[in-house]
């Protein structure tokens, strides 16, 4: 089994998802760079968090048209898994991979700090060893994850339970209060309509040691992993 | 025939411009609190090579619904002008 993370110009968060798959999921991953134009068979993508392209224009503007990007988003229209953090949701938003857009956080400040999610679902690629309800933490650090969209999308995501994390309270309770940084709905992560693209703004790859304070996001990764396994099975 | 294009972008206005919303009070508490309605967006400078003025237009239409805005956020409109030194 193959993991590809990409490296754009300015992910920073590339490294940690690398340790994290190799020393804590057990799965060592293989760096895909941005100017590459094949996966080298990989089974699942990986776009990390970061500052691509420096964030100009808009984040993850740049990054969408990179020339790996071509492939990543063939890949994912073929139900290749495909998994974004952070920038990594900001790129496959600007793509057109996932709906909706990443706007300033409603307090203009960059927040880089622990929360607890929900999962919403477990009958996905990505949540299949969790439970539904299991509040995760898991940090977010980003000035621009207030997602957005409109009225009609946002009904679908509900309608099709595309909405796989929510940010919730340390009991599950979806507050107000919890919510980091304005997000619609409470949207910490969601995923397409077949299901096989999610994009999250927490950093599941830095809650994957007791060491770092959690692990609870080992479970979205072995998730993945499991799922990949039973298709090769 | 080189042209100069001017593409402005900005949020919707459906959308909450916290940035705008920001300067807003900022202007508000030193005084100005006759400015209202700030907001805040891209403006982008850029040369067309194109056969007529049409075609620069239609270039920089595509460009600015691309690349330079975001339709889930952004309106964009698009200025095509005859570039300075070959006006003259």
């Amino acid at each position: 089994m193959k993991i590809g993370v990409v490296v754009f110009p300015g992910s920073n968060c590339d490294h940690d998802a690398y340790w994290a798959l190799k020393e804590n999921v057990g799965v060592t991953p293989e760096f895909l760079f941005h100017k590459e134009h094949d996966l080298k068979g990989s089974d699942a993508i990986i776009l990390p968090g970061g500052f691509s392209y420096g964030d100009y224009l808009r984040s993850g503007a740049i990054a969408r048209f990179s020339p790996i990007m071509r492939e990543v988003i063939a890949f994912a229209e073929k139900g290749g898994p495909v998994m974004g953090i952070c920038n990594g949701f900001q790129v496959l938003c600007e793509a057109g991979l996932l709906p909706g857009a990443l706007a300033k956080n409603r307090n203009l400040r960059f927040v880089c700090k622990k929360t607890n999610i929900r999962v919403e679902r477990n009958d996905t690629i990505f949540t299949g060893e969790l439970s539904e309800g299991e509040v995760l933490a898991i940090p977010v650090a980003h000035g621009e994850g207030n997602y957005f969209a409109d009225e009609e999308t946002l009904r679908e995501l509900e309608e099709n339970r595309q909405i796989l994390f929510r940010y919730c309270d340390s009991q599950g309770n979806v507050t107000e209060e919890a919510n980091p940084n304005g997000s619609q709905s409470n949207i910490a992560g969601l995923v397409n309509r077949e299901g096989n693209v999610l994009g999250m703004m927490p950093h599941p790859e830095r809650a994957c040691d007791p060491m770092l304070g959690s692990d609870d996001g080992l479970g979205i990764f072995r998730s993945l992993i499991a799922s990949l396994q039973s298709v090769s099975a | 025939m080189v042209y100069s294009v001017e593409v402005n972008v900005m949020l919707r206005p459906a959308i909450l411009d916290v940035q705008g919303k920001t300067v807003e009070n900022a202007l508000g508490s030193l005084g100005y609190s006759d400015a209202a309605s700030v907001r805040i967006g891209k403006h982008i400078t850029l040369e067309l090579e194109a056969d007529s003025e049409e075609s620069a237009r239609e270039r920089a239409e595509e460009i600015a619904a691309k690349v330079l805005s975001n339709p889930v956020m952004e309106d964009f409109v698009v200025h095509v002008s005859q570039a300075a030194a070959e006006a003259e």
